[in-house]
């Protein structure tokens, strides 16, 4: 049978998809998110774990990045010092937009037990987190889920509008 | 009359009482007739003090002999130097009393050089004898704030470069002082943005329910600002619909696994 003679609204319905620019991109967006890996104490090993074979964070298109310049996602995944935080504030900076933050722990979250002179008393201190992750350390499940849900946040937003601006604590 | 039965409260007693237990001194016995003769016969004329505890030599030289005792103990085999750092003394005695931890392994043995640094005296760098002084001293001026002369480089180890007093210090607060609290936003975003970002919630328990800014009911949580939904919802991974190729997963249907494969 000729191409042209073809009448696709008798047979299975059209080969055709149809969609929005933005839904698509969200889509793509949302599943190849770029993890910044940003280990900084005990929380880094269920993060490497979420990485591994078993919890297998390939499967959501996310792969480990060293670099802040390939990543969209940081998951500060431990304690931060006010030494390092600098260096956090820099490496956030460098990434591409749009970028979102996992804030990975209590220590990420609100400094944790180290309610001393040197921790930094939760990220958000210092830059804008979207997602808190609870526990010490959370199972990589968690994690999983945090991300999941951040999936979920960025198939929401409207890629070609400018981001909103994200507040610090 | 009833009887007062709470003469004897021991509770009470604590106002009275050093309630904190004071753990007795450890046994302390003379160099001389020890094992340990030798070496001190080594450090003739230094020593202004010594003591064998815990089968350990501990001497005691003045803060300038520092050096010619280290040198001396470590001709006499005492080749490793494992832990050098201080004891804050400044509130009884007015310094430092910095010690040295050495090894032996020719003789398996072990020993302790003590000297005391009064507040603003320099102490000669051990960095010429033991290479582990190198970081050992940098790591004592940054927590303890004493002063190394002819170090090779005498600057702050844990604690950032432009960080403000030293924190092992017993006057040293836990929380750090007024320039601790604001040392990460006064660096990253500069002193006008403390308004703006406000102090450290020291107390991460701290919940206020009328806050309704940064906490929202359970399952009611909005964005920061948003208006909270009437409705409550319950959190699901994906949207109403789904999301292509991805089989929708409803919080009902669970499946409990009986065994692991
Ligand atoms: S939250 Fe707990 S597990 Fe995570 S970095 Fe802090 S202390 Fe370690």
């Amino acid at each position: 049978m000729a191409f042209h003679k073809v009448d696709y609204t008798k047979e299975n319905g059209l080969p055709v998809v149809l969609t929005t620019v933005d839904k698509l991109v969200q889509w793509g967006r949302s599943n190849s998110l770029w993890a910044m890996s940003y280990g900084l104490a005990c929380c880094a090993m269920e993060m490497m774990a979420a990485g591994g074979g078993r919890f297998d964070f390939d499967r959501f298109g996310t792969i480990f990045r060293a670099s802040p310049k390939h990543s969209e996602v940081m998951i500060i995944a431990g304690t931060l010092t006010k030494k390092h935080a600098e260096f956090t504030r820099r490496l956030y900076d460098a990434m591409p937009e749009p970028k979102w933050v996992i804030s990975m722990g209590s220590c990420a979250n609100t400094g944790g037990m180290f309610n001393t002179y040197a921790t930094v008393q939760g990220v958000d201190r210092v830059i804008p987190v979207d997602i808190y992750l609870p526990g010490c350390a959370p199972r990589p499940e968690t994690l999983q889920y945090a991300l999941m849900i951040l999936q979920k946040k960025i198939r929401k937003e409207t890629p070609r509008r400018k981001q909103k601006v994200k507040r610090v604590v | 009359m009833r009887r007062d039965r709470f003469k004897k409260d021991t509770t009470a007693k604590n106002y009275y009482e050093d309630r904190f237990y004071v753990a007795p001194q450890s046994p302390k016995f003379d160099v001389l007739g020890s094992k340990f003769e030798d070496d001190l016969k080594a450090l003739d004329g230094l020593v202004l003090n010594s003591y064998v505890e815990f089968d350990q030599m501990v001497v005691f030289v003045d803060k300038n002999d520092n050096l010619k005792a280290l040198e001396k103990l470590k001709e006499f085999g005492y080749e490793i130097l494992s832990e050098l750092s201080g004891v804050d003394f400044i509130h009884q005695r007015g310094g430092i009393e910095v010690f040295y931890q050495l090894l032996s392994i020719k003789h398996k043995r072990r020993a302790r050089v003590k000297c005391f640094v009064k507040n603003g005296e320099f102490l000669q760098s051990a960095t010429s004898l033991y290479k582990s002084a190198n970081w050992a001293e940098r790591e004592l001026y940054d927590m303890m704030g004493v002063w190394i002369e002819n170090h090779p480089n005498l600057k702050r180890i844990l604690m950032p470069d432009d960080w403000y007093g030293h924190p092992l210090l017993k006057s040293y607060p836990l929380h750090g002082d007024e320039a601790a609290k604001w040392y990460e936003v006064d660096k990253i975003f500069g002193r006008e943005y403390r308004d703006i970002v406000g102090e450290e919630n020291r107390d991460s328990a701290f919940i206020d329910s009328k806050d309704t800014f940064n906490f929202s009911r359970i399952y009611h949580e909005t964005e920061y600002g948003g208006v909270e939904p009437s409705e409550a919802y319950l959190q699901e991974y994906q949207e109403k619909g789904g999301v292509p190729f991805i089989k929708h997963a409803t919080r009902d249907k669970f499946k409990i696994l009986k065994k692991r494969r």
